[in-house]
């Protein structure tokens, strides 16, 4: 047997060899540039410039800095309250897009539109819906004569909150709605034939039915939704830069002015890394919930 | 000075470039018989430069460089390759090249670029030096950019994107004013009265990285500073605390929604006809004028100028975008990228470029003042002295990471925002604006 044949034949290493690319892809393009980015967290580096290490300063400062502070609950608000809507949405969404429509196909087709515009051009569009003074809600409802002066969606801290989580819903749901949709559709039909001879209520089949064995992917899927707000960007760079006062800077705009515009890169790593455990977090959550997945199954944990 | 001592000097400085020369690179000519100070660079054989820039603003300003570099290619035969980028993007870029020490020979980028990364930059002084002369010197904001030691020169600068006042005549007149105030006391009362027109102005207060550049203005016309020259932080002072309170009697004036105002902001609202004045680049006008639309064309004719008004600090105090040059020294051809600079920066180049620029930008050398586009159109005139009246970011500190740090982080923009509008009270505001350029100035 020549020495390929042999490697050809042994399973471990014939294992190993496959697993190979995708490690170095992994190594390379993830662990790398986290690893990179942690470390930066940890020195004084400034574009253009090597840092230092200067251990825990960054992190110290940023515990007393007012901004980071205010762009921490900013991210958290954002992300729960996004996040909720989008879950009730989309999970209303997916069991409207459940049932038998016409042009059924069309309709899931057009769902996902939201989510395939690139973020910066639907932002465009929503920059326009919240104008100071082009904003087209706000031209209506002057027409409508139930307003007497322009609404200041972007200008007001907390109009802006709200105006960038709506838009960062908007964009969200398809992907909740799609994906929750796909679950839906691998919960057999016969359980809602059986409950209906039993006389459940639709509530009852849904509490009951639909939502313990949908909970898998729910909690996938939330994973990801939490995750994609968290780590928004474009969204708010676009739309208001972190304005008004601040009031919608996220960890993730408030990092890139810190490290990129103002060139202190080190800071901003430090902020991006603050926002690790809070990830972290959320995959935990993820986790567990394929646990109970394995639970429900029948299985041992 | 003598023709005798400049001989000297020029003559001082090609001993530098004799030395190049003999480590194969080219080295200066000097000809007697030309003009006694003209200077020329003698590019390495086979140059190529790479040129990295902001994009346009306006279209006729890349016409014009583009132009210009032809012509160079043409006189010389080195191949000008010009990328641009957004300007906010040429800052991390230029960062990133002088670190690695790799990519474009030349690059013109922004404010205080060249004092992140002096060691990285090729000396120019002898370059500086020579036009400067030729050109009537370079404005003192030019100098304390790029020559911050007060000998060496980092780069060169190549002029500002002026901010300035845009304003509407005729709803100027109609508030009762002939023409637009000086000082800053005319300046809100002019506000008032336009507001009760109800034809009010607006100022951007959002994160802008362009146009929140007023609030430099606002803050430094009542004598207050972030830093003081040793690069102490003293943005908590009774003058800071004046001109916050002056814009606590603007604000209201303003029309709604100037909070979240970015940098297109203004423009539109100006050009709509919603606004009766605001800060901004030539931009506006230029735009008018080029519609297509006949209703904004005609507005064109009802849009004037005017420089930033004149506080209790009794001198100019504006704040415009500053755009330099850099070589760097990893360049392969130094003496060809000098030759690039020096030649776009001569008269038969750069009345052009100014041209083609319709006063979008303004000369950093007092000699083209006499520039034919600041006369061509009166409305452009207020733009030609946007350098000559400008303080450099970071007034009146040195410039280096920590202005550039407390500029892009909107400390100013924000204490302002905050405090003019009510949403904290100035004291606090100023504090806190203390506290956070603390961080950035720490030794």
């Amino acid at each position: 047997m020549t020495r390929l044949e042999k490697f050809q034949n042994n399973r471990h290493a014939l294992g190993w060899a496959f697993m190979l690319p995708a490690t170095v892809l992994l190594l390379l393009f993830l662990t790398y540039p986290l690893g990179l980015g942690t470390w930066l967290g940890f020195t004084d580096a400034k574009i253009g410039r090597a840092g230092e290490f200067i251990g825990l300063e960054n992190f110290s400062f940023l515990v007393t800095d007012s901004v980071t502070r205010l762009a921490l609950f900013n991210t958290l608000f954002y992300t729960v309250v996004a996040s909720i809507a989008k879950f009730g949405l989309g999970l209303w969404l997916a069991m409207l897009l459940n049932k038998r429509l016409p042009f059924q196909s069309f309709f899931r087709a057009v769902v996902l539109l939201p989510w395939i515009v690139p973020t910066a051009l639907s932002a465009i569009a929503f920059w326009w819906i919240f104008d100071a003074q082009f904003s087209i809600i706000s031209w209506v409802l002057m027409k409508l004569g139930l307003i007497d002066r322009y609404i200041d969606f972007l200008g007001d801290p907390w109009n802006a909150r709200f105006s960038t989580i709506i838009a960062n819903v908007w964009r969200g749901i398809p992907f909740v709605a799609i994906s929750l949709l796909a679950g839906l559709q691998t919960i057999s039909p016969s359980y809602y034939e059986a409950s209906a001879i039993d006389g459940a209520t639709p509530w009852q089949q849904f509490r009951h039915i639909t939502l313990p064995l949908l909970t898998p992917i729910i909690a996938v899927v939330m994973t990801f939704s939490v995750l994609f707000t968290f780590t928004d960007f474009q969204l708010i760079y676009v739309l208001t830069r972190g304005g008004p006062l601040n009031a919608t800077h996220l960890m993730a705009t408030l990092a890139f002015q810190r490290a990129i515009s103002g060139g202190a890169l080190a800071e901003g790593a430090a902020i991006a890394t603050l926002m690790v455990p809070f990830l972290l977090a959320a995959i935990m959550f993820s986790y567990f919930g394929l646990q109970r997945r394995a639970w429900q199954q029948g299985g041992d944990k | 000075m003598s023709d005798f001592d400049n001989r000297r000097k020029i003559l001082k400085g090609s001993a530098g470039a004799a030395a190049a020369a003999s480590l194969g690179a080219g080295g200066m000519i000097f000809s007697p018989l030309a003009q006694a100070q003209n200077m020329t660079f003698k590019p390495e054989k086979g140059a190529k430069l790479r040129v990295l820039r902001w994009s346009r603003f306006v279209q006729g300003d890349i016409d014009a460089y583009m132009a210009n570099v032809k012509k160079f290619t043409e006189a010389t035969g080195i191949e000008v390759r010009v990328d641009n980028e957004g300007w906010e993007d040429v800052r991390p870029k230029a960062a990133v090249a002088a670190n690695t020490g790799a990519g474009p020979d030349i690059i013109l980028s922004t404010n205080d670029d060249a004092n992140l990364y002096p060691e990285k930059l090729l000396d120019v002084t002898d370059l500086a030096e020579y036009l400067g002369k030729k050109y009537g010197g370079w404005y003192p904001a030019v100098q304390q950019y790029l020559r911050p030691d007060g000998k060496k020169w980092l780069g060169l600068g190549l002029g500002a994107a002026g901010s300035m006042i845009v304003y509407r005549q005729s709803m100027v007149k109609a508030a009762g004013f002939d023409t637009f105030p000086k000082d800053t006391a005319g300046f809100l009362a002019l506000h008032k009265a336009l507001k009760e027109k109800g034809t009010p102005g607006g100022y951007a207060l959002g994160n802008a990285t362009g146009d929140s550049l007023w609030t430099n203005w606002l803050i430094w016309s009542h004598g207050g500073k972030l830093v003081d020259k040793n690069n102490k932080v003293v943005i908590d002072s009774p003058e800071t605390l004046k001109a916050l309170e002056y814009g606590k009697e603007l604000y209201p004036n303003f029309i709604p929604g100037t909070l979240s105002w970015l940098d297109p902001n203004n423009n539109k609202a100006f050009l709509d006809g919603q606004i009766s004045v605001t800060n901004n680049g030539i931009s506006i006008y230029y735009a008018a004028k080029n519609s297509t639309d006949p209703k904004v064309k005609e507005l064109a004719a009802d849009i004037n100028h005017a420089s930033f008004p004149i506080g209790p600090a009794g001198v100019p105090t504006e704040s415009h975008l500053f755009f330099n040059q850099m070589i760097f020294k990893y360049t392969k051809y130094p003496q060809a990228a000098k030759e690039f600079l020096r030649f776009m920066m001569e008269r038969e180049q750069f009345d052009n470029w100014l041209i083609g620029a319709g006063g979008y930008i303004a000369q950093p050398l007092a000699a083209y003042e006499s520039c034919s586009i600041w006369t061509s159109d009166p409305k452009h005139t207020p733009y030609r002295d946007s350098v000559k009246n400008m303080r450099p970011t970071g007034y009146e500190g040195k410039l280096g990471y920590a202005s550039a740090g407390a500029g892009a982080d909107f400390i100013i923009a924000n204490m302002v925002a905050e405090a003019i509008s009510g949403s904290k009270p100035p004291k606090e505001a100023m504090e806190r604006a203390q506290k956070r350029a603390e961080r950035y100035y720490k030794v």
